[in-house]
């Protein structure tokens, strides 16, 4: 059945395949390059497993929704050796319930979660290895050089060069989904939705409070949609702007480093004006906010921007037209448009290697279909590409913003969320683009009106293979800015 | 050259002059202040997301709260955070804040280990690792060093290997998962070290408490030297708290 984003559906209506119809009608949905599998999970059902895809329709704004019963002693064929971008997925759902899948070529741990029924330990994770005097082998992490979270990488090098990368990840994971569903509070839900991942504190806060509001069939409050709007569109201005610091870092251009980062300041203390949080932590919640965006609000941001977007075009000019810089950027860690519509790469490294994935655009909520946003598209593929895509989202963002207070109108006040009450038996896909790309949170109530299922794609869950694969071939030295470049979320990937 | 001389010329001047009387930009929230007013206890222990709040008399442990201020909007009359981000603590008992007490949140100095000040007082090389932490810390914690905060003028710096640090600032509730990486980090460092739990995750599991996938045993028996509240901690906190603990009277 195919439904829009952010839309509460009665569960019951999705058409329950067998599994080989069910397979058949992935593989075929997920052919054209404008769709992409945004979430495919197992959930308990009837003493079995029931199966849920829901694949994005970029050219319409539709997802299809599919779903299949299963027994976990079942063998299924894997969608994977079709459609590569199926592959964590698969791997999720082997973890966690066992279930085996034929012909899958990577069958391994995913985030080794406390309730996995694969066992072993995060130590026991069978790394792919070639035998030969040619190559070496070279392990970096789970703790890295930086303060930075904690992920493993197992290169395959021939001298300097990589020929292979695999990533290994689970440090991170904190039980999250189980605490969802465990801690019964709203606000408690708000707190765990907005730390998923500190980086995109809005954006998953956002999807959450929309994915709520819809099962309890809230009206959407103008105010809160504009506001939200806002604080996604400055997420992404001050995250994009660190990230281009810590890309100069990467490749030691001082200037850079130092310039964009002390720019990225008065945006991150822009969110604690507004709502005393640098990663505006407590300001979106399900049906109200204690912070409203205020007429002195707007007129600081206006001063704030007004101050920085000289300071940073200028910055950015610099950088783009430095020959030292060019060269450490320009044809390092590339990734194909064949490559990335194979393994689904979403967002900003989607939109670097020709692909304009962008919800704001192909799945528009909130204000975003009164801004008509045209996604930032690059074809190199490369970290140039990458960085550039940020370069040009932070002026776009800018514009919105600028755009967005122009049609500010007067604050309608909520009474507190108290009146949300979830409706059963319900689903609801909410999808909201991070800075990084597409946040998919699929909720579903229990027929008592409880939610009995709540998963969250990180967009780094399809994008840390986009990581893996443009290393190939670059020497070892370029990891660091590979790594930047797509600056991937490890606690939003493991959970 | 020249343009790059000059982007740095518009750069101005943008090193904070004194990291411990600044003020902090708009609304943030550091130390509570609790009134005597007379309200519903137990609405506010039952509103409080991570457990934070007691009731009789009422107050709030720093140590586990998400600084979310649900409470302050809650009951304004009762409740309200100050600016104050002079926060951290190296008693774990200072960090709950009672009702009627306005009193600055200090670093005991009595309870600073000796070497702490001798081998530390002038030169401090932190190793971090981060067990379940949402980056957020972890990011402020980076933005200590950057050119606004610039803990590096006080010959703090965090260092990659913990065989070159004096001690370890931990970040994150402690997954399972990362629960022996971070004793392999810590008994890498050598004696005598320091432990800073920087974060309400790190000092609690704050809304993570309690989860089967976190395996906090680990801090059993290990020295805890600073702690750090914050959700996430803000670099002013973590700064100020350090050069208490080092007992720094220059700054």
């Amino acid at each position: 059945m195919q439904i829009k984003n952010g839309e509460a559906f009665d569960t019951s209506d999705i058409e329950v395949l067998s599994y080989p119809d069910f397979y058949g009608r992935v593989v075929e949905l997920l052919a054209p390059e404008t769709h992409h599998c945004l979430s495919y999970f197992a959930a308990p059902h009837a003493g079995s497993l029931r199966l849920y895809a829901f694949i994005a329709i970029d050219e319409n704004a539709f997802i299809e929704a599919l779903a299949a019963d299963v027994a976990t002693s079942d063998t299924l064929q894997a969608i994977t050796a079709e459609r590569p971008e199926m592959h964590v997925f698969e791997r999720d759902i082997h973890e966690v319930f066992g279930i085996e899948f034929a012909g899958h070529p990577w069958l391994k741990p995913l985030r080794f979660p406390h309730n996995r029924l694969a066992g072993g330990s995060v130590y026991d994770y069978p790394f792919f290895n070639i035998e030969s005097e040619e190559f070496h082998r070279v392990g970096v992490g789970p703790i890295h050089a930086g303060i930075i979270e904690p992920g493993h990488f197992r290169f395959i090098c021939e001298g300097e060069k990589i020929h292979h990368l695999e990533i290994q990840l689970g440090w991170q994971h904190r039980g999250w989904e189980n605490l969802m569903l465990s801690k019964k509070k709203m606000l408690q839900r708000a707190i765990l939705a907005e730390n998923i991942a500190g980086d995109t504190t809005v954006a998953n806060a956002t999807a959450f409070a929309l994915a709520y509001e819809a099962l309890a069939a809230a009206d959407p409050n103008p105010t809160l949609t504009f506001e939200r709007t806002l604080a996604l569109e400055q997420e992404r201005i001050a995250v994009h702007t660190g990230d281009l610091s810590a890309i100069c870092t990467d490749i030691a251009y001082q200037l850079g480093n130092a310039v964009f980062g002390r720019l990225r300041t008065p945006m991150i203390n822009f969110f604690q004006k507004w709502c005393g949080s640098r990663f505006a932590k407590s300001l979106i919640r399900p049906g109200y906010t204690n912070f409203h965006f205020t007429d002195a609000l707007a007129d600081d941001w206006q001063k704030t921007a007004d101050a920085f977007e000289p300071h940073f075009r200028e910055m950015a000019d610099k950088m783009f037209d430095l020959p030292s810089v060019l060269s450490r950027i320009e044809r390092t860690g590339v990734v194909s448009t064949e490559t990335a519509v194979r393994i689904g790469l979403v967002g900003m490294a989607a939109k670097a290697s020709g692909l304009a994935r962008d919800v704001r655009a192909t799945h528009p909520y909130l204000d975003y279909a009164s801004l008509d946003l045209k996604p930032v598209v690059k074809n190199s593929g490369d970290v140039y590409a990458r960085a550039r895509v940020r370069y040009e989202e932070v002026l776009q963002s800018l514009a919105n913003i600028r755009s967005l207070i122009a049609q500010k109108h007067e604050i309608t006040e909520t009474p507190k969320g108290d009146y949300l009450k979830l409706r059963p038996g319900k689903t609801v896909v909410s999808l909201v683009e991070g800075w990084r790309g597409v946040l998919c949170h699929v909720a579903q109530t229990s027929q008592e009106g409880q939610i009995s299922t709540y998963k969250v794609v990180d967009p780094s869950v399809h994008n840390w293979m986009g990581l893996a694969m443009a290393v190939r071939g670059n020497g070892i030295s370029d990891f660091p800015i590979c790594n930047k470049s797509f600056d991937l979320s490890y606690c939003g990937h493991d959970l | 050259m020249l343009d790059s001389l000059k982007i740095l010329f518009h750069q101005g001047k943008q090193y904070i002059p004194d990291v411990t009387t600044t003020d902090v930009p708009g609304i943030f929230r550091g130390r509570p202040v609790i009134s005597d007013a007379q309200v519903d206890e137990t609405a506010l222990v039952d509103l409080c997301p991570t457990g934070a709040i007691s009731a009789n008399p009422l107050s709030i442990d720093l140590g586990r709260c998400a600084f979310c201020a649900e409470c302050m909007f809650a009951c304004p009359q009762k409740i309200s955070f100050t600016k104050d981000y002079h926060i951290s603590a190296n008693d774990r008992g200072a960090l709950v804040v009672r009702a009627g007490d306005n009193r600055p949140i200090v670093v005991d100095p009595d309870k600073v280990r000796a070497e702490v000040k001798r081998l530390f007082g002038r030169s401090l090389k932190l190793r971090e690792v981060s067990a379940g932490g949402d980056g957020s810390c972890e990011m402020e914690l980076n933005a200590t060093g950057n050119v606004n905060f610039d803990i590096g003028r006080f010959g703090i710096s965090f260092v990659a290997s913990p065989r070159h640090a004096d001690g370890i600032v931990l970040t994150g509730p402690i997954s399972e998962n990362m629960a022996d990486p971070f004793l392999d980090a810590y008994n890498a460092v050598p004696d005598p070290k320091i432990l800073i739990l920087a974060g309400t995750d790190a000092i609690s599991g704050g809304i993570f408490d309690g989860s089967p996938a976190l395996n906090r045993s680990v801090l059993d028996g290990l020295n805890v030297d600073l702690y750090v509240p914050g959700n996430p901690v803000h670099p002013l906190t973590f700064i100020n708290g350090v050069l208490d603990m080092l007992q720094r009277k220059n700054r």
